[in-house]
């Protein structure tokens, strides 16, 4: 043992003693914590959680229709309608360039305009006055935060009760419905905060809109009968 | 309003729970003699004796080297990306100036990432690059706390523990165990983990939607408990794959402070002055608690210029309300205030909702926090930057009434304050230093995304996160650029190793010092009145130094807005 000191000091030029574990952690580590820990990860996430392991996917008549967990572009009347979304893909005319593409989950992204950007207030004033416009609202009304704003991952898959509330009217008559079995829906469907504490309540908007769709082929069938 | 503050209390409660267990499992780790089985084989791979010490100089050169080893390994992996396994898509590897900057970024704890992960990187290079670089950076900067408190907790002798020893125990016993169980909470929440690439969904209105995954869970466990903050995705914990609940979103919040609170306790367990770990723990948590409440207040009163235009932000049964551009709806104010504290104040810099988007009070809070760099503070640094700041406050209070520094017993003498100064004038060098280099190189100005004292604020953002090893970004900023990829990569290692190595060479020095007998004439540190003193030293000397800076960007920024000034 060097505990005076002595032994080490000679030690200290020798940089050839730090060589080989210096190169050898590098491997063994990257294997050890860049492959066997993944992998085992893996292997038990598959084995105690496959639906969630491979992205709560959604699936009608047996086809993937997207995932729990993302948001996806709505803009027929008959759907509620998700937050704007910022995400943008390739162009294919330059690929240099970008064009927008609402919900896009291959490339999430956000506006990341500052709050005093003349950019981002032209925006949200102009996506207010379409919200106004297409759910006959006066044109004074307020209109929801989260309806105007574009969320971080631009693939944000919840709305807020007030805005989904807003937007019953609009389904309400797009589907002939009575507007107040549209906005029991949203009741029935609202996400309540985790362990009665955690996080907003909110509306998943997928989820939502596949209830909508499940709901009117049950009204339908009978009636076909 | 309510339900708020009770999910802030829920945190803080959780947390310092968290931080004795951890406390008690930390100081175990940095003091037991016996080797497990594992560790045994895996020295002698490494072919080292773990029963020999290192000075304080041996250990930093084991350190350095070993990091350098494991940056050189990330960069290539990056950079033969294309010949590499799990790679359907194709994707390109990086270019030079991108792989440095990534390998950097990775290997000091940073995770600033100047591209996305979707189109940039492989399920392979996502695994075996970043995961790799994540973990044993993490390991690094805990091992380096490890040695700096057990050379202040030794007297009259020159050595500070075995790197290679704790760099294995670490991972043994600490980051591997944590990580995949919380990684298997994080899938049971609906993270995925997996080795497809992903599929391609038809939407109910017809369109073709494709979806990307990969093993998320097992890189976003480490992410947290390691403080790196490396998103998977490009828009990282906002990214509802990477954070799906409020639970993962508070999970994520509990495993960043988790390691960084903990340390504060190891160090009172092992220098036998479990109040002057307590006097620390409470100084950050009362930074902490100060720069949530004012991030919280910005961002739930909302952006005056959206009032303007008809839009509601008044919070209540039916909505979160606050200034929402950038934010997720599962997290709304409460739990995206949280995250965003702590973010900077642990220095992990993975992002819930964009930085660039806050208001310009809020967007202050994760700026100021990286400029002190010791609210919690990152895995090891954090305390050891917080200990630079209360020898400072020992020397200044010392030079006050006329007596000789004393701090743990140990005379606070030249050697110590010249390092001291050194680690605390390396961080707002580089900060300041670069920032003012980028606003004055041509075409710089080119990258930014918002015009205005935001635009500044975009640069100053980078530089901070880029020098206090956080990684979070005003992302609006496209720093994919040679310049910003070069510069900012020369930041983080001078952030990291300018602190770390000079904070080492004074555990080194005061490891050799005989322990002076407390006097009625001593200045205790272990009181609450040094941890005001403490909070004060750290909020002059980090606040006088960066407040000219700040002035020009967020606080001008908040005049102007308020005026109705659009850019």
């Amino acid at each position: 043992m060097n505990k005076t000191g002595v032994t080490d000091r000679r030690c200290e030029p020798l940089l050839r003693d730090l060589l080989r574990p210096a190169l050898t952690s590098a491997v063994f580590f990257m294997i050890l914590t860049g492959l066997a820990y993944p992998l085992l990860t893996t292997g038990v996430a598959q084995l105690l959680f496959p639906h969630q392991a491979n992205g709560s996917l959604l699936e009608r008549d047996g086809h993937v229709i997207g995932s729990a967990l993302l948001g996806q572009n709505f803009i027929r009347q008959q759907y509620f309608h998700p937050r704007p979304s910022a995400t943008v893909t390739s162009d294919p005319a330059d690929p240099d360039k970008t064009i927008a593409l609402p919900y896009n989950a291959a490339l999430s992204g956000a506006s990341n305009l500052g709050p005093s950007s003349r950019k981002l207030i032209t925006q949200v004033a102009e996506r207010a006055r379409a919200y106004r416009r297409e759910n006959g609202l006066s044109a004074n009304a307020p209109v929801p935060v989260d309806a105007v704003t574009a969320s971080g991952s631009g693939i944000d898959p919840d709305i807020s009760l007030a805005n989904a509330r807003l937007q019953a009217g609009r389904i309400a008559r797009a589907r002939k419905l009575p507007e107040k079995q549209v906005l029991m829906l949203i009741t029935q469907q609202v996400t309540p905060r985790q362990f009665d504490v955690l996080g907003d309540p909110r509306v998943n908007v997928l989820k939502l809109n596949l209830a909508l769709d499940a709901n009117m082929n049950a009204i339908r069938r009978p009636a076909a009968q | 309003m309510f339900d708020n503050v009770a999910q802030f209390a829920i945190v803080v409660v959780v947390m310092t729970l968290l931080a004795i267990a951890m406390g008690k499992w930390l100081a175990r780790v940095f003091t037991r003699t016996h080797h497990g089985l594992p560790e045994r084989w895996t020295y002698r791979l490494l072919g080292i004796d773990p029963d020999a010490t290192m000075s304080w100089k041996r250990y930093s050169m084991a350190l350095l080297l070993g990091n350098a080893a494991m940056m050189l390994l990330g960069y290539l992996l990056l950079r033969l990306q294309g010949m590499l396994p799990l790679n359907p898509a194709g994707l390109a590897p990086q270019s030079p100036d991108l792989a440095f900057n990534t390998a950097a970024s990775f290997i000091t704890n940073t995770n600033w990432q100047a591209y996305a992960g979707e189109t940039s990187l492989s399920n392979f290079s996502q695994m075996a690059a970043i995961t790799f670089l994540m973990m044993v950076s993490a390991a690094t900067g805990l091992a380096a706390g490890g040695a700096f408190i057990r050379g202040l907790s030794r007297r009259s002798t020159a050595e500070i523990g075995n790197f290679w020893v704790d760099l294995t125990r670490i991972i043994y016993r600490v980051l591997l165990p944590l990580c995949f169980s919380l990684a298997l909470i994080y899938v049971w929440q609906g993270v995925p983990q997996t080795l497809s690439a992903g599929i391609t969904a038809t939407t109910l209105e017809g369109a073709k939607q494709h979806i990307l995954m990969g093993p998320v869970a097992s890189l976003e466990s480490i992410k947290h408990i390691g403080t790196n903050g490396g998103g998977f995705f490009g828009m990282n914990s906002a990214h509802p794959y990477e954070n799906p609940t409020p639970l993962t979103n508070t999970l994520d919040i509990l495993g960043m402070l988790l390691i960084a609170s903990a340390l504060t306790y190891t160090f009172g367990s092992m220098l036998i002055r479990r109040r002057q770990g307590w006097a620390f723990f409470a100084a950050c948590l009362v930074m902490l608690l100060g720069f949530l409440a004012v991030v919280y207040s910005a961002e739930q009163n909302g952006n005056p210029l959206f009032a303007g235009v008809g839009v509601d932000q008044q919070p209540g049964p039916l909505q979160p309300g606050g200034n929402m551009e950038g934010k997720e709806m599962r997290f709304g104010i409460a739990q995206t205030s949280l995250f965003i504290a702590t973010t900077t104040g642990a220095t992990t810099g993975s992002v819930d909702a964009m930085h660039d988007s806050l208001t310009p009070l809020g967007g202050l809070v994760p700026l100021a926090e990286m400029m002190l760099n010791c609210v919690f503070g990152g895995k090891g640094i954090g305390l050891i930057n917080l200990i630079t700041y209360a020898i400072l406050a020992v020397f200044l209070v010392g030079m006050m009434i006329g007596r000789t520094p004393e701090f743990l017993g140990k005379k606070i003498e030249a050697t110590e304050m010249k390092l001291v100064m050194l680690a605390v004038l390396a961080h707002p060098l580089s900060i300041l230093g670069f920032t003012a280099l980028a606003t004055a190189w041509p075409g710089t100005i080119d990258s930014l995304a918002n015009l205005g004292p935001h635009g500044f604020s975009e640069v100053l953002y980078a530089y901070t996160s880029g020098t206090a090893n956080n990684g979070s970004a005003f992302a609006g900023l496209n720093a994919n650029t040679p310049f910003y990829n070069t510069t900012l990569g020369l930041a983080m290692l001078t952030g990291r190793y300018f602190t770390l190595l000079p904070m080492l060479a004074v555990a080194g020095s005061l490891a050799m010092k005989k322990n002076v007998p407390e006097s009625p004439g001593t200045l205790r540190t272990d009181t609450p009145l040094f941890t005001g003193l403490l909070v004060f030293v750290v909020l002059v000397v980090g606040g006088l130094t960066f407040l000219p800076a700040l002035a020009l960007g967020p606080i001008a920024e908040q005049f102007l807005m308020s005026s109705g000034h659009l850019f």
